[in-house]
């Protein structure tokens, strides 16, 4: 039996490389989590919120705070189909990004009323 | 800096491509077969499309003084037509000694069906039959967990597959460790928007060690970087990785399991 990857993780690198880590990571990664503060805000501004990728991805957020490691694989778990037999049929569509479950009746979204008290600037 | 591109889909890019490429360090480029972004209507549109790779674009690269290898198959996007599949594989094997073939790929699965299943697996068969080695295409974002252990689970259920002689391909943080716990080559592909990025690729590498591993671009004619694999050195660099380290894993890595058919020769007696 094979000792398993994940009983392999590499040890720590020097303190030269781990600074270099924050250092060119850091930004990069705080573009890309405010990039997800917007679009969780966006997508309220819009109505949107409810939708059923949007549930998603805040469910996986909260994974990045729980205080345990293996986020990145735990994230994409929360993301995935969790079904095991193969699908009968094709949709015919291509994937979304995150696992509908029982697909819900179609509902209209509704746009925000003109007088809505949310403020947009052109 | 040397490196083998081990899945490009060079009929959708350019002469440029290739030039950068080269420039770059690369020494061979592997082409699967894939989907074309429609649906091929007839065993005809395969029939060209596998003298395509494996007559038209070899001399394409080989201006550029490139090597290219393909592999053959049909795409589990195009699975569902089991009727066009059953006569698309019977014309595989009319082009599988020609001298840039190295296999059966990318086959696998896009939605998971039962379709797909049928397919995958007689393209597993033939595979064997043939004695070709095999890479395998695991499903996008949602249905990638799923896909991969259904994928696994029939590999492993054929007793004439060795694990050793299929790389299955795009792997992320929740399917590379059974991957490769299970005896397969992993691929990693290096996408800018879905699948991996270099900075992600190298800690998959920190975390499962660098065994039996390769790293792809997977570059086609959607949002892809034909260069993502050498840029991918420059994330080995900024961590301390050696050139030892990026050489093994973005060459000798390669090498190691594409020599498995001996149509793969590139000229390298230091491939180690």
């Amino acid at each position: 039996m094979r000792t398993p990857r994940s009983k392999r993780v590499r040890a720590a690198t020097s303190p030269a490389v781990a600074a270099a880590v924050v250092e060119i990571g850091f930004i990069p990664t705080r573009a890309k989590l405010i990039e997800v503060a917007a679009f969780l805000d966006r997508v309220e501004r819009h109505g949107v919120a409810g939708d059923f990728r949007c549930v998603a991805l805040r469910a996986a957020a909260a994974l990045l705070t729980d205080g345990r490691g293996r986020r990145a694989r735990r994230i994409l778990e929360k993301f995935s189909d969790p079904t095991t037999e193969p699908e009968t049929i094709s949709s015919g569509k291509a994937a979304l990004g995150a696992w509908r479950g029982v697909p819900p009746p179609l509902k209209h979204v509704t746009p925000p009323a003109k007088n809505s008290t949310t403020s947009r600037k052109r | 800096m040397r490196y083998i591109e081990p899945h490009g889909h060079m009929v959708s890019r350019t002469t440029d491509d290739y030039q950068a490429m080269v420039m770059a360090g690369c020494v061979a480029v592997c082409e699967p077969a894939f989907w074309a972004g429609y649906d091929r209507g007839s065993v005809e549109g395969f029939r060209d499309y596998y003298r395509q790779l494996t007559e038209y674009e070899p001399a394409r690269a080989a201006k550029f003084l490139l090597p290219h290898f393909s592999w053959l198959c049909l795409n589990p996007k195009e699975s569902e037509d089991l009727e066009l599949a059953r006569d698309v594989l019977a014309l595989i094997p009319q082009f599988l000694d020609r001298p840039n073939v190295l296999g059966i790929g990318e086959i696998g699965l896009n939605r998971n069906t039962r379709n797909e299943m049928t397919v995958l697996e007689r393209h597993i068969e033939l595979a064997v039959q043939y004695n070709q080695l095999i890479l395998v295409h695991t499903p996008h974002l949602e249905d990638k967990l799923k896909g991969t252990n259904l994928i696994i689970d029939l590999l492993r259920s054929h007793r004439g597959v060795k694990p050793e002689r299929v790389i299955i391909d795009h792997v992320e943080e929740h399917t590379i460790e059974r991957v490769l716990d299970q005896g397969f080559w992993a691929g990693i592909t290096l996408y800018p928007d879905s699948k991996s990025s270099p900075p992600r690729a190298v800690d998959m590498l920190e975390i499962c060690g660098r065994e039996q591993i390769w790293l792809n671009s997977a570059c086609d004619w959607g949002v892809s970087d034909p260069l993502a694999v050498p840029k991918t050195a420059i994330e080995m660099r900024r961590r301390g990785y050696d050139d030892d380290f990026v050489d093994a894993v973005l060459f000798r890595n390669p090498h190691r399991f594409l020599s498995q058919s001996p149509k793969f020769r590139i000229g390298d007696s230091s491939a180690g």
